[in-house]
């Protein structure tokens, strides 16, 4: 459960959340749309308290966002898988490492870490490059370490900021199953994206922003209002 | 903590060092440095500490006998040294003696002095019961008949009495500063490390590491640079030292006084800056990156 009530967030002298009030459900997929500099990442930065809203309340699960002190905010995090817009790996960690250590966070054993890991890079097709540094890998194959991390720990919420950016048509279909096939077993997936052939051919929620405000919340909605 | 998570982080700890190349390799050089620094002040300062303790209580007379005087004579004046209250000890030394010491301090050239040609005088050495009674000691067996003359180790003693005091305080103060550099100096390029991993560690809060879990890694590295980095002064601090004892104590034995010896001294010295490296290294990390961990 997602809720922000009466959310403002200011930087020096532009708003990039004006009044953001909405709701997202367990189990629900929502896509964040509009053009660039609207405010999406912004929206999705407060999700995971990595930017603090300028005034209002966010509340992810049991976490209040407004209230919850330093040594809480990992707990919060545990709960989301997050794909960075961008991408966020730790540069002296390989692949593997990379993803391992959101399982090692959380505490998992060596031997399911290992399986699980294998089992994500599969799954966004990069088992080969389990041993490559991410200043090895291309812009699209460090999107997908990005999700292989957010997705192994099998959290409750996926937050993904344009998750498909950087991947040719193909690859973005199958990230798009990926996301799908984990929302179908209850995960909530957050997606923000520029990509309108997607959110018009899978239709879901759409929450489209434009200069810091929700100009429409619609179900099953198209990339742009009419379609 | 469990077994298991310390485990993780210890083996992260040295893949860490390992990946961070040159950086390692200067927090390693800054450390070893300074640490070398570190344990030659305080071998000298110990040393010197140790020898003004020994002319402090240093309680010896020597009472040379007048050229000439003979065997009888001569146990006569020990019996009048015996009587003196202050008197612990008395022992006697000859010449063929005391020109034997001088040899072995002061070189082989004085051998040509052996047999008639030895111009030093027999000696009774004698030990006070305190270091305060040589200087009346010595003026009593001055005063005696065959006695050519008394010295005390501490002729010059009331002079150097003051010299060592002042080397002493200035030493703490010395050592005191030293240690504070060296803090400055090792944590300052082990937080210069940290800084280049500002983004790191902003990344592994962002995918839900608790400060403790991002933390310890980098508290054993620190550790493991204090301790690497103390090798090399080790090695060069131990085996200089034993060398220059070898050197100096040859020419001090005549004077009675004795620098530490090589064995215990050099394991404190040794695990001093064991101690130093790990506690500031650690500690340095651990410190440095506080304000990184409030993403
Ligand atoms: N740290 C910041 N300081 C100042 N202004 C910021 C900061 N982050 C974002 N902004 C501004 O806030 C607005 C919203 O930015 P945001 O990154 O949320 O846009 P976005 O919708 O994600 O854009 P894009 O599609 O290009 O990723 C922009 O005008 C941006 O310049
Ligand atoms: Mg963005």
């Amino acid at each position: 459960m997602i809720e922000f009530t009466h959310v403002y967030k200011k930087y020096d002298n532009t708003t990039a959340a004006a009044d953001f009030t909405l709701q997202i459900k367990q189990g629900e997929f929502v896509y964040v749309v509009g053009p660039s500099g609207a405010g999406k990442s912004t929206f999705i930065k407060m999700m995971y308290h990595e930017e603090r809203p300028t005034s209002g309340k966010i509340k992810i699960n049991e976490f209040e966002l407004d209230k919850i002190k330093n040594h809480e905010i990992p707990y919060l995090r545990r709960e989301l898988g997050v794909v960075f817009q961008d991408f966020k790996l730790l540069p002296r960690m390989t692949v593997f490492e990379n993803v391992a250590y959101a399982l090692q966070v959380i505490g998992k054993k060596p031997a399911e870490i290992k399986e699980r890991v294998e089992h994500v890079l599969a799954l966004v097709g990069l088992v080969n490059k389990a041993d490559s540094f991410p200043s090895e890998l291309s812009g699209g194959e460090q999107q997908r370490i990005s999700i292989a991390r957010a997705i192994a720990k099998k959290p409750e919420i996926v937050i993904a900021d344009e998750p498909t950016g950087n991947l040719d048509p193909g690859t973005a279909e199958g990230i798009m199953d990926i996301l799908e096939r984990i929302n179908q077993q209850g995960t909530t997936i957050v997606m923000a994206t520029h990509n309108s052939t997607i959110v018009n051919e899978r239709k879901h929620r759409v929450i489209e922003i434009e200069s810091g405000k929700i100009v429409r919340d619609q179900q099953e909605g198209g990339f742009s209002e009419h379609e | 903590m469990n077994s298991l998570t310390f485990k993780r982080h210890l083996i992260e700890s040295f893949k860490s060092l390992k990946r961070n190349g040159w950086m390692t390799v200067a927090a390693l050089s800054a450390v070893a440095v300074t640490l070398l620094l570190v344990g030659v002040l305080l071998s000298v300062l110990m040393n010197i500490n140790k020898i003004a303790s020994d002319i402090e209580n240093d309680v010896q007379v020597r009472v040379l006998i007048n050229r000439g005087t003979s065997k009888k004579q001569e146990n006569t004046l020990r019996q009048n040294l015996a009587k003196l209250d202050e008197v612990k000890s008395i022992r006697y030394s000859s010449k063929k003696q005391e020109l034997k010491d001088v040899i072995g301090s002061y070189g082989k050239e004085f051998k040509l002095f052996s047999g008639d040609d030895n111009p030093l005088n027999d000696v009774f050495v004698v030990k006070a019961k305190k270091p305060k009674q040589t200087v009346k000691v010595a003026k009593q067996a001055e005063k005696m008949k065959y006695v050519y003359t008394a010295k005390y180790g501490g002729a010059s003693a009331k002079k150097l009495f003051k010299i060592v005091d002042n080397i002493r305080t200035w030493g703490i103060g010395i050592s005191l500063l030293l240690l504070f550099v060296a803090v400055f100096l090792i944590s300052n390029t082990i937080r210069i490390t940290i800084l280049s991993r500002k983004d790191e560690i902003g990344i592994m809060r962002l995918v839900g590491a608790t400060n403790g879990f991002i933390r310890w890694p980098f508290i054993l590295e620190g550790a493991w640079t204090g301790l690497f980095g103390a090798i090399v002064p080790i090695i060069i601090v131990d085996f200089g030292y034993v060398w220059l004892y070898r050197i100096l104590s040859a020419s001090l034995a005549s004077t009675g006084y004795h620098l530490l010896t090589p064995g215990t001294f050099l394991i404190q010295i040794d695990l001093l800056l064991i101690l130093i490296g790990i506690i500031i290294g650690a500690l340095g990390s651990g410190l440095s990156m506080r304000r990184f961990l409030k993403i």
